[in-house]
């Protein structure tokens, strides 16, 4: 006993791109296994499809701009997915979320626009596709506005994001309505799960409603609904007469969450396993290959073995890759080589916490087909990848959805070719 | 020299907390803090308040006693902090510190409760459904009158088993059957024993009583040690070679034998718990192994009914997936609906509890409602108490998933 358990591929992360690469290749009829130290970073993320938000200045049309951080950077991962892969995978996604097990909950944008949302901070963040939850706070179509807080979601400050918001031109104010909930503070899915409920719906509109004047839209915290989200957006609407939108919180995130809930139910609905708290520890070597990884399971160490695996464990953040005491870089997960890594006398960090550290490019070296240089059956995808900042340029998602999907793609061309030969 | 390696294992937990990042993954998933403010959640009472409990000083507050012990928070850190674990050790000393109620003394201890009322069953089964003995117990013990206690068989399995030969076939399985096997439900046990010799092994049953479990999620840690540790030797004197794997049906059980009892209870370092804990299997972990390698009987005959599947806290907890899931989908004509919700509340003992009852059934409420949503008509469950929960919560029949596979073989 205690063999390893066989796939056709094994993906490690359960992140945007490897639940998009899991999902992806059991649609394609792979016998497929999802494992994972913990829930991905989805929860923390504001749940819209950030393909490239600033070049570095802010861009318009991610499609024009594209070609453009392609040639001048042949570092970055869209080099390697190119603008094709990028809006196949944002189609698959749009697609996979109608699908989804949110009834009518949908995403909608496109590459040629991007949509400007306010932040919780009344900045501007610029995303190629947004939850319809969120598509009226587009800003060229943002007229009068108001921004609504409530004492109990004290990491939410209506007046700060209304005022920095009229500071860039927009006619915002902040309103505020005290909630009746269980406990004097709640978090925004504390309070999404309250809406989710029609008649604290009904309650919690009623509160709202006298504090609005004509023609205003209503910005939200991001906390409308968990499980019918597209029901409880129409309901506002309806019941408020206006436009509603949600701005991201502080994690936890309910549109993040939103988006997990979407990626796990394609994976499962396509008959792909999910493995959470199967941290791998270890792996076994074939030579250029690797053939097994293990986890840690209760009682003792499992093996999965399987001629494909997808790493997607994420970077830095994710304890993926770490940066030890001797200031060396590894990958923690398989131990694969990296890229991109400020070498010995190279600036590893700037001065500014939110500029361009460049250890921050740091991930695990890839071939043109994402494969991880010195184990040519492992597929790189997502935040694992070097060449790229996704917090400062708005690209999270786009790449984590292209990689994901690009190497889903390589792994069901290889089975299918070897199909053929045998 | 052996306090040094105990403080080292203790602090392994502890020193999880400095990866909190803070993130708040673990709130999201909390079924207790999400419906009580009792609790303030995993994060707040496990890495946030650890800081402030200092060895050889009083606990400085108390609503860690309120976390349900679900392990949920750990499993989905993606830092991999211990955070149940924490929490479970900082509820032991605030229970050393408070004193443990004579009910938590009683309800812990389910092989006492099984001897007493197996041989008066009928006198049993009756008292614990008369209203005002339900009464009368909620006031003077704390257990709480409409809280899911499940009927005594009448008759124990062990019995049974000793009268049922196995067949020798030389593929040995040492079978742990727990308590609610024994005393309250012992045809899961024989449905259990069925699956395994229709697949060809030779089922062992050894003498056996409770895995501690209810002791240690009820803070009552060394108690716990004594009863784990007399079950580990109890099933090691059975694992006679490398070969031989010890299989249960009790979710919960099994990961106290695996994993729970090594980490929470420090005792990580006894070679008999270690040995058992690498060779137990969850039934449904093991007969998926085998499926995967082609081992698995699959004459199965379709069974044509649609069954709700909701994986308990604790199974998640072996960190092995939903093996039971992929077993159910094996049965032609069953149509099998995943819950997606987090826990059907009970936690073992927790909801039993007069002042945790109404929070386990607030935690409860959104599986209820899958669980009716999905037009299914029946549950399958790994976890004794869930169902007992789960039934109460919906009224609905539920089963071990074992159960479908006994009657897609045709055995019953």
């Amino acid at each position: 006993m205690t063999e390893a358990l066989h796939y056709d591929a094994v993906v490690i992360g359960a992140g945007t791109a490897g639940l998009t690469a899991g999902a992806r290749l059991a649609q394609a009829g792979a016998k497929v296994c999802v494992l994972a130290k913990g829930v991905g970073s989805t929860h923390l993320a504001p749940g819209t499809i950030d393909v490239l938000g600033y070049a570095p200045e802010r861009v318009e049309a991610p499609a024009r701009a594209l070609p453009e951080l392609i040639s001048e950077h042949p570092d970055h991962p869209y080099v390697l997915l190119g603008p094709e892969t990028v809006a196949e995978a944002l189609a698959w996604f749009e697609r996979t979320a109608a699908a989804g097990t949110l009834p009518g909950y949908s995403y909608s944008g496109s590459l040629e626009r991007n949509q400007l949302l306010p932040t919780a901070l009344g900045a501007v963040r610029a995303s190629a596709l947004v939850p319809e939850t969120m598509a009226a706070g587009d800003q060229p179509g943002l007229g009068r506005v108001a921004i609504l807080g409530t004492p109990a979601l004290r990491d939410f400050h209506e007046s700060l994001c209304a005022d920095n918001l009229r500071a860039a031109g927009v006619q915002a104010r902040g309103i505020s309505v005290p909630l009746e909930l269980e406990r004097a503070d709640m978090n925004a899915l504390g309070i999404a799960r309250h809406l989710d409920d029609p008649e604290w719906r009904a309650t919690f509109c009623a509160q709202v409603s006298p504090l609005l004047r004509d023609e205003e839209h209503l910005g939200v915290p991001a906390m409308l609904g968990m499980r019918d989200p597209h029901a409880v957006l129409m309901d506002l609407q309806h019941r408020l007469g206006r436009w509603v939108f949600e701005i991201p919180t502080l994690p936890p995130s309910v549109p993040g969450m939103r988006l997990y809930e979407i990626l796990r139910s394609a994976l499962r609905a396509a008959g792909g396993r999910l493995v959470l708290g199967a941290e791998v520890v270890s792996h076994r070597r074939d030579g250029e290959r690797v053939s097994e990884v293990v986890t840690r399971a209760a009682g003792r160490d499992l093996s999965y073995a399987a001629p494909w695996f997808v790493l997607a464990s994420g970077g830095f953040a994710s304890d993926a890759i770490e940066l030890d005491s001797h200031w060396i870089t590894h990958d923690r997960v398989l131990g694969l080589p990296l890229r991109g890594a400020p070498g010995p006398g190279d600036t590893r960090f700037v001065r500014n916490y939110l500029e361009d550290q460049p250890i921050a490019r740091a991930g695990i070296a890839v071939d043109a087909e994402l494969r991880a240089d010195g184990a040519e059956n492992v597929l790189v995808a997502g935040a694992s990848l070097p060449g790229a900042v996704p917090w400062r340029e708005g690209s999270g998602e786009g790449i984590a959805l292209a990689s994901g999907l690009r190497a889903a793609q390589v792994i069901a061309g290889r089975v299918r070719e070897e199909a053929v030969v045998g | 020299m052996t306090d040094l390696v105990d403080i080292a294992e203790r602090e392994r937990l502890r020193g999880s907390l400095d990866h909190c990042v803070k993130c708040t993954i673990c709130e999201t998933q909390c079924p207790v803090s999400t419906v009580s403010p009792l609790f303030p959640g995993p994060k707040y009472a496990g890495p946030q308040a650890e800081r402030y409990r200092v060895p050889d000083e009083p606990s400085v507050e108390s609503s860690v006693d309120y976390c349900s012990g679900c392990g949920i928070c750990s499993m989905v850190c993606p830092q991999g902090v211990k955070i149940a674990e924490i929490n479970a050790q900082a509820r032991d000393k605030l229970k050393r510190q408070e004193g443990i109620p004579l009910r938590d003394r009683i309800i812990t201890r389910p092989t006492w409760l099984g001897r007493l009322g197996t041989p008066v069953a009928p006198l049993a089964n009756f008292t614990l459904r008369f209203r005002p003995a339900r009464i009368l117990a909620e006031k003077a013990l704390g257990v709480h009158r409409d809280a899911p206690v499940p009927r005594f068989a009448g008759r124990r399995f062990s019995r049974w088993a000793r009268e049922h030969p196995s067949p020798r076939t030389g593929r040995k399985i040492v079978y742990f059957h727990n308590c609610g096997t024994e005393y309250y439900e012992p045809w899961e046990g024989e449905k259990v024993v069925a699956v395994l010799e229709h697949n060809g092994f030779e089922v062992v049953v050894p003498k056996q009583d409770c895995c501690g479990l209810p002791l240690q999620s009820s803070g009552l840690f060394d108690d716990a040690r004594r009863v784990v540790l007399r079950l580990a030797r109890a099933l090691a004197e059975h694992v006679t070679d490398d070969e031989t794997l010890i299989v249960g049906n009790a979710t919960s059980c099994t990961l106290m034998l695996k994993r729970e009892a090594r980490e929470i209870l420090v005792l990580d370092r006894d070679p008999v718990l270690k040995l058992v804990s690498e060779r137990t299997y969850d039934i449904c972990e093991l007969l998926l192994e085998l499926h995967d390698r082609g081992e698995l009987a699959t004459d199965f005959r379709p069974v044509h009914e649609t069954v709700a599947y909701h994986a308990p806290c604790q199974q998640q907890g072996h960190w092995i997936g939903k093996p039971a899931l992929e077993l159910l989908a094996l049965v032609p004509g069953l149509e099998v609906k995943e819950m997606n919700a987090r826990c059907c509340g009970i936690a073992g003992t927790y909801g039993l509890k007069a002042e945790k009852y109404d929070i386990a059934m607030a935690a409860g409420r959104d599986l209820f409602g899958q669980v009716e949503a999905s037009g299914a008509t029946g549950v399958a469950c790994d976890s004794e108490t869930c169902r007992w929960q789960i039934t109460h919560g919906t009224q609905r029949p539920s089963v071990h998933p074992i159960d479908y596979l006994y009657r897609a073989y045709g055995l019953g």
